[in-house]
């Protein structure tokens, strides 16, 4: 039976499974109107026998798919004829490809030894026992676990009590799902950068002023001996968040404020949601919008004043990341701004307060932990945006405060690195990966710091 | 502006002109119903010697509700004027009237002629900053800023230019504690939020800080209502000691708090101001049916 067909019957099972543990649980008590007497309600009992029928069942489905191809190509291995045995690790792999595309019915490297096809009937008889196998047992299980529980419902078993246990787990199961993916994403960035590391000291990446990742493949290639000092690209990522907070941060917050506290209804029905477009529009646009429209037009103003403004510019780039950041800051700021008490807003009108001073003075301090929030979650965002300045801000790792002139990010070398044909034995790639954990220390850093900067601040209003 | 009224008679007494009939008690307030809902005219004295603030035909509207309807009244210096009558029946919004909060309420429409010292409140030329720094507002629930304690006194002094240096800041902040009762118990803890103090002292703290700006009208909006009773008596000394000073009305739930506190008592009764006079008239001789049915507890 294939693996899509076994799933179905067994959710059909898992389906009748449910009907028959209501409907026996009904049995016991001897109809409907006695259904109080019984411990929970009927479908509990139905769900009971389902999960009984359903989970261990999938559960052995799953384990059973994910170690099938690894222990048949073990086995196969193992019946391959002397010769093709003691062939080099890479080799064996070849053959072992080979051996699959003949069973799958593919296209083949050159002529099939008979070695090989013999290999490969193997592989197809080994596949098929499985595959009977998979379904017997599967469907055994699930037939046995309905069986025991739909055996056991009484009047007085606790269903309700362990079809919540069961919920329980797989909450717990799902949200630990989540943190292992962090933990795994993690870990293979940190295990690429530690190879990295091995080649190229780290304290040559962390402090080194110099940027040209281009390696020498062969010996005799004349060519840059590579450098992997990181503090440029680290230079040009914060001179570009820096800009682009300085065009979020008032931009959004005062729109915030206006919006809600000056602002009258119909206004604020229309603004709020345009101004959520923002956020909505692909970073790719922003890239082009930035490469197109706003560095030539930089350059123009630029040199009318008699600057050299170079056409890829970090202030471009910075200029509209900003633009993209703005929503984030206006509708955090905006939330918490609305979820100060109106009776602040009355304290303080009612002292003789103006507008502007009840918003400075009262409602800003007091909505200051979400907006330490909002803005440094922009950071974090405005850090690790890639496309805009792939697009807008150059490659050139140079060293410079200067935002006319052309910087380029972590992200950026990431995305170059990264880009076509690679061999993953050179620091050239490897970099990329000593560039994502910093990139990732950094992020995280600075969210310790706004929670430990909301904890300290936050100023209680109740 | 120079006061004008064109006061009725001054004492309208209709007696007891009205009948149940005319007055329909689960009216659907609309405008519709208005002039069922018209109780003509104010039994008792609502003129008083010396007024600090005179109030006549007042309207107010919330978009088509008609929430205050023709209400006449004054407010004495120094005396304590309560304001009772059942929830709903437009007490909290003519207070909030007398220093134009419910400008800040969308949809709020007020009528007639306010006047605090000659000075007409609605004027359009009249800048609230100052008639809120003399008619200040203490809340039904205490709503100290998340700030130290002084801060949440000082804020006042603070944005009105009151004080010249820090050691004149320092004292009015003292000033006003004391005068609110709360100096000794927070005098070593100035630099602790407000927000960490019990409710009682909470809303003491709310009262210094009106104080603090030196107001001529302190309106408090049912300021005991989330208190304790003991919390609830230390606010009502402190509201008779703050006689001497100020004016005061209050809006109270609790009639014995009225009859404590107050020396003119104003029943409200949707909309329309019912009966004003002597505190302990109101309260042992009460002379419309409406006020006599709201304090023998008939009703509200």
């Amino acid at each position: 039976m294939q693996p899509s067909l076994l799933i179905i019957v067994l959710l059909a099972l898992v389906a009748m499974a449910y009907h028959l543990g209501r409907h026996r649980s009904i049995a016991t008590v001897g109809g409907i109107r006695s259904v109080p007497r019984l411990h929970s309600l009927p479908c509990y009992y139905g769900a009971y026998t389902a999960i009984w029928c359903g989970i261990p069942a999938f559960l052995v489905l799953g384990l059973w798919l994910a170690f099938e191809p690894n222990i048949i190509t073990i086995l196969v291995v193992a019946d391959l004829p002397e010769e093709l045995r003691q062939l080099a690790p890479e080799r064996l792999n070849l053959v072992v490809n080979d051996i699959k595309n003949l069973a799958g019915g593919n296209i083949v490297t050159g002529v099939a030894s008979p070695g090989v096809q013999a290999a490969a009937d193997h592989f197809i008889s080994l596949e098929n026992t499985s595959a009977a196998a998979l379904s017997l047992v599967v469907l055994a299980l699930g037939i046995l676990g309905m069986g025991a529980a739909w055996s056991r419902i009484s009047p007085g078993l606790r269903a309700r009590n362990a079809v919540e246990r069961t919920v329980k787990v797989l909450l717990i199961v799902s949200s630990t799902i989540a943190v292992f993916t962090t933990l795994g994403i993690v870990l293979s960035v940190l295990f690429e950068a530690i190879r990295f590391f091995k080649i190229i000291p780290i304290t040559d990446f962390l402090f080194g002023l110099d940027w040209s990742p281009q390696m020498s493949i062969r010996a005799d290639q004349v060519g840059s001996s590579g450098a992997f000092g990181a503090v440029p690209l680290f230079a040009g990522t914060l001179l570009i968040s820096l800009i682009a907070m300085l065009v979020a941060v008032p931009i959004g917050l005062m729109s915030a404020i206006y919006l809600s506290e000056y602002a009258n209804r119909h206004f604020r029905a229309l603004a709020k949601p345009l101004l959520e477009i923002l956020a909505g529009i692909p970073t790719v646009v922003y890239g082009f919008f930035a490469a197109l429209t706003v560095a030539p037009f930089f350059r123009g103003i630029g040199e009318s004043m008699g600057l050299t403004v170079s056409s890829e510019s970090a202030l471009a780039a910075g200029v509209v990341m900003g633009i993209m950041i703005i929503p984030f800051v206006s509708s955090l700021s905006d939330d918490v701004i609305n979820a100060v008490p109106q009776s602040m807003r009355d304290g303080s009108y009612a002292l003789g307060a103006t507008k502007s001073e009840t918003v400075r003075r009262v409602i800003i301090p007091a909505a200051l932990p979400g907006i330490v929030g909002g803005v440094l979650l922009a950071v974090s965002r405005a850090i690790g945006e890639t496309m805009i300045v792939v697009m807008a801000a150059g490659l050139s790792a140079k060293l410079t405060a200067n935002p006319l002139e052309a910087v380029t990010t972590v992200t950026v070398q990431i995305v170059t690195l990264l880009v076509g044909d690679q061999e993953f034995d050179s620091p050239k790639t490897l970099a990329a990966f000593a560039l994502g954990l910093m990139l990732f220390i950094v992020t995280l850093i600075l969210n310790i710091v706004a929670l430990h900067v909301v904890r300290k601040y936050r100023e209680q209003y109740e | 502006m120079i006061a004008v009224f064109e006061t009725r008679s001054p004492i309208m007494d209709n007696s007891i002109a009205m009948n149940e009939s005319d007055f329909p008690r689960n009216t659907g307030i609309s405008s519709d119903a208005l002039g069922e809902r018209k109780i003509s005219g104010t039994v008792g004295e609502i003129q008083v010697q010396d007024p600090r603030m005179t109030c006549r035909n007042v309207d107010v509207f919330y978009g088509n509700k008609h929430a205050i309807i023709d209400v006449s009244l004054d407010i004495g210096k120094n005396e304590v004027i309560a304001m009772i009558g059942p929830s709903g029946c437009g007490k909290s919004t003519f207070l909030r009237c007398l220093n134009r909060m419910n400008d800040t309420i969308e949809g709020c429409r007020v009528s007639g002629q306010i006047q605090l010292e000659d000075q007409d409140i609605y004027d359009p030329r009249l800048d609230v900053v100052p008639l809120r720094v003399q008619v200040g507002m203490v809340f039904q629930k205490p709503n100290p800023f998340p700030k130290s304690i002084y801060e949440n006194v000082a804020y006042g002094p603070r944005i009105h230019g009151l004080a010249g240096n820090k050691t004149d800041l320092d004292e009015i902040v003292e000033t006003s504690l004391r005068k609110a009762g709360l100096w000794e118990e927070v005098k070593d803890r100035l630099d602790q939020p407000g927000t960490g103090l019990s409710g009682g002292q909470q809303q003491r703290l709310c009262i210094a800080r009106t104080i603090a700006v030196s107001p001529e009208v302190i309106l408090m909006d049912e300021p005991c209502s989330a208190l304790d009773p003991i919390a609830t008596a230390k606010v009502e000394e402190l509201i008779d000691e703050l006689r001497e000073h100020y004016t005061i009305a209050i809006v109270t739930h609790s009639m014995q708090q009225a009859a404590r506190v107050s020396q003119r008592t104003a029943y409200f009764h949707l909309g329309n101001l019912v009966e004003v006079g002597e505190t302990t008239q109101i309260f042992t001789n009460p002379r419309h049916r409406l006020t006599e049915d709201y304090i023998t507890g008939r009703f509200g």
